[in-house]
């Protein structure tokens, strides 16, 4: 909204808002902080894999076969002789990318539900609270199996499952949110300006409910991650050559005893991922917790 | 000799921000049958050079630097946590502000009462629940045998603080310390706790202290008073000097700061600006229920340029009324005429257009800004949404209105809660005049601040109300204040109007029982008269 070139508005000081004050607190912690950065690294090598990996993402080695860590191949390579590092980078490229698109569907899905339910009450909230419900009864392991074998197995398709399955707690919790708050005096005087409901939404209350929503959704990235692995494991998930941590970790699985690198080594890396993320997630409901007290 | 000396006493906050000296080297007396007033704002270190005294300030932060505080020839603050267990409730008892948060919802009124005698006095549970019950009806609780029984939540709030007050009495204290004791409390109900109070400490003959905020609360108790202000003992003195003589400039800005005397009527006869007839606004309570009628057909008028002042207790329809005009609850049946259109029947577009109109001042100046938007963005957004400004001249809108509210230019980008309650408070106003209502609805704007502030406030609220050519309805509990700054008055009581009339008319030939009442409830009135 603040748009305004040469000014003495933007000349004046600028004051903290609660985002800032939240990110001054979570700075002083420590995990969290450690969390974030580790997290940011494994995103910026996911992005940058095919300039950064050491082999060719399809490259085999048939005469090696499965071998140890070793100077040519740091984690070793699988029974086909394809270097595990490269195939941790690709498989976290995946496993990530449906970590994150995945959250963000159930994000905007259960923000925008639980948003309206909350704000609008009445026999409206009831109808779409009650869906909520259902869908809640459904067992959606059943669900996505079902997708998976109808519609064949397609990484867009699998975003969207589980999107779809995420997004009920969202919108529960963004409607208690939005319900305590449109008790708020500043709610009130919202409506009485002359604000259309949607803003007020947009502007008042949304915002507002996000604390709660942001701290959900970094445990929420984890879950999906493991339900890929397990989906993956099953066999449902990602396709090969395509691979993600959790096919590699089901391989791996398969040869555990002669072979175990191949399942520590992806095991090692999904488990950081989600130690990060958890330690961020603590940290952000610890920052995002304190309201304005100064302290 | 005093029952309670205190010398010396420094009491220190670590903060982020480095070390504060909340109360700074107070020094002051407590005599047996006397009670003391201990006056200060908020953050004048009352509440903590008491609560330090007991040792029930948090340590750290807090940090008792020097002092001492000798009770009965023993100091206070060099005793261990042990002894000032033996003392707290049985020799000195307190009672706060708010009874629904010193009670225990889950035990009964009995329970509670027959606890610190059984652990203190190690007397039999029987003889205790006697005890319990000749002290339930020495502090006026009707019918004790019936109610002893109930828990909490059942009695009224009134009820509820002579529930507290028996239970600081039980142990026959030697001192009782009153934290605000009447702030949660309708008028009325606060001039009988006042008494209450006084009458137990004459016939029991032990010292009081008194923690208010508000000098005419204690002006008919108080014996001694002590004024503070930010950390330092400003002035003591016995209440007639305090009244009559104070030296010190900041006790005279709190006497000045008791709103007294009418405004002064003007004969001009103006339009009607507002017509409401036969208002209704019930709220259903589930089907079959009767439903709660929080305005029961009320009718009455508003001239331009006029202030109403809406009187009432909690529970009145007071706020409801203003809500109902505004449209931020449904009507149930009546009319509003605004200059010749029925509000309670507008939609869509006819209605932003209405609300561009009317605007609110709200209570809590806590709650009502949205914690996430700055200065900037709270006053910009009516300014754009009703086209008052462009996106070019916005920014002079902005701070145009912030000059009017008395808000430094400086601040424009700062967030709410970098700001006092005043401030706060100033926000709001600025935020309803942005639209250039010509009527506002000010829904007790100045309770939830300090008196000096209160006074600013009403000040201001006054001058942009002339400046701006503004219609108010200005709602409180406060007859004082109301008095101050509206033309005309309607009392309220339990959604009926029971009497209207000028302030002066109302203040001195008021007509019905009920509003007489009211009016003797207005603490201090003797003395401020």
């Amino acid at each position: 909204m603040s748009t305004v070139a040469h000014s003495e508005v933007l000349a004046a000081e600028q004051g903290t808002s609660l985002w800032q004050d939240a990110w001054r607190r979570l700075r002083k912690n420590r995990l969290a902080l450690f969390g974030l950065w580790v997290l940011v690294f494994f995103v910026l090598i996911a992005i940058f894999t095919p300039w950064l990996a050491p082999y060719a993402h399809d490259a085999q080695n048939l005469d090696l076969g499965a071998s140890p860590p070793s100077a040519a191949h740091w984690l070793g390579t699988d029974i086909f002789g394809r270097d595990l590092l490269t195939q941790i980078m690709y498989g976290g490229r995946i496993s990530l990318a449906v970590g994150f698109v995945a959250t963000a569907v159930a994000l905007v899905i259960g923000v925008t539900w639980g948003a309206v339910a909350g704000y609008v009450g009445g026999r409206v909230d009831a109808v779409m609270m009650r869906l909520v419900d259902i869908l809640y009864a459904l067992p959606f392991m059943i669900f996505i199996v079902l997708l998976m074998v109808v519609f064949g197995r397609n990484l867009l398709l699998l975003f969207l499952a589980i999107g779809a399955v995420e997004w009920l707690t969202m919108a529960r919790i963004m409607r208690g949110q939005v319900q305590s708050l449109r008790q708020q005096e500043f709610v009130e005087a919202a409506i009485s300006l002359g604000l259309s409901p949607a803003t007020i939404v947009r502007r008042h209350l949304v915002p507002n409910a996000l604390g709660p929503i942001i701290v959900y959704t970094t445990l929420t990235i984890p879950s999906v991650m493991l339900l890929e692995a397990f989906l993956s494991f099953l066999g449902l998930g990602v396709q090969p050559p395509a691979t993600s941590w959790g096919l590699l970790i089901s391989y791996g699985a398969e040869t555990m005893e002669e072979y175990p690198w191949l399942l520590i080594f992806p095991g090692v890396a999904l488990t950081l991922t989600l130690f990060a993320l958890n330690f961020l997630g603590d940290g952000l409901r610890d920052a995002l917790d304190v309201r304005g007290s100064g302290d | 000799m005093a029952l309670l000396s205190v010398r010396d006493l420094q009491v220190d906050f670590t903060t982020r921000n480095g070390r504060v000296t909340a109360v700074n080297k107070i020094s002051f007396d407590v005599e047996s049958g006397k009670i003391t007033a201990i006056i200060g704002e908020s953050g004048s270190g009352k509440s903590v050079a008491c609560y330090s005294l007991l040792g029930l300030l948090p340590t750290p932060p807090a940090s008792v630097e020097s002092g001492t505080a000798v009770f009965e020839g023993r100091d206070l603050l060099a005793m261990s946590e042990a002894q000032l267990r033996e003392i707290r409730g049985r020799d000195i008892a307190m009672i706060f502000q708010d009874p629904m948060t010193c009670l225990n919802p889950y035990m009964t009124v009995g329970d509670q009462l027959i606890e610190p005698l059984v652990y203190h006095r190690k007397v039999s549970k029987a003889a205790a629940r006697e005890r319990a019950l000749e002290l339930l009806a020495e502090v006026g609780l009707r019918d004790p045998a019936a109610t002893i029984d109930q828990y909490p939540h059942q009695f009224s709030g009134g009820m509820r603080q002579r529930v507290m007050i028996a239970m600081a009495l039980i142990n026959e204290p030697k001192l009782l310390i009153a934290d605000e004791p009447t702030t949660a409390l309708d008028v009325t109900i606060q001039a009988q706790i006042l008494e209450l109070v006084a009458e137990l400490q004459r016939k029991r003959d032990i010292g009081v202290i008194f923690i208010s905020h508000d000098l005419s609360v204690v002006a008919d108790i108080a014996d001694e008073i002590v004024v503070m202000e930010k950390g330092h003992l400003v002035e003591r003195g016995d209440r007639a000097a305090i009244f009559e003589q104070a030296q010190h400039p900041y006790t005279r800005k709190l006497l000045d700061a008791i709103p007294a005397g009418s405004k002064a009527v003007s004969s001009e006869v103006r339009e009607d600006l507002i017509t409401v007839s036969h208002l209704c606004t019930w709220f259903g309570q589930g089907r079959g229920k009767e439903p709660l009628r929080a305005v029961d057909d009320v009718s009455f008028t508003i001239q331009r340029g006029e202030v109403l002042g809406l009187v009432g207790e909690s529970g009145s329809g007071k706020s409801t009324i203003g809500r109902s005009l505004l449209r931020l609850v449904p009507v149930t049946s009546g009319e509003v005429l605004f200059d010749g259109t029925d509000v309670t029947g507008l939609e869509g577009v006819a209605l932003k257009h209405m609300r561009r109109r009317m605007q609110m001042i709200f209570q809590d100046p806590y709650a009502s800004l949205n914690p996430r938007m700055s200065v900037y963005d709270t006053l910009a957004e009516p300014l754009l949404l009703h086209d008052i400004e462009s996106r070019r001249t916005v920014e002079q809108g902005v701070l145009k209105l912030m000059d009017d509210v008395g808000l430094a230019r400086a601040f424009v980008r700062k967030y709410p809660h970098e700001f006092s309650g005043g401030q706060r408070q100033r926000i709001a106003i600025g935020r309803a005049l942005a639209t250039r209502p010509e009527f506002v609805v000010a829904d007790e704007p100045v309770s939830a601040l300090d008196v000096t502030i209160q006074a600013q406030i009403l000040d201001l609220m006054l001058d942009l109300g002339r400046e701006y050519g503004l219609t108010m309805l200005f709602v409180s509990h406060d007859l004082a204040v109301v008095r101050h700054i509206a033309d005309r008055i309607l009392v309220l009581y339990k959604g009926k109007v029971v009497e209207q009339g000028t302030g002066e008319a109302l203040f001195e030939r008021p007509q019905q029982e009920y509003t007489r009442q009211l009016l003797q409830s207005i603490p201090g009135r003797a003395l401020l008269a």
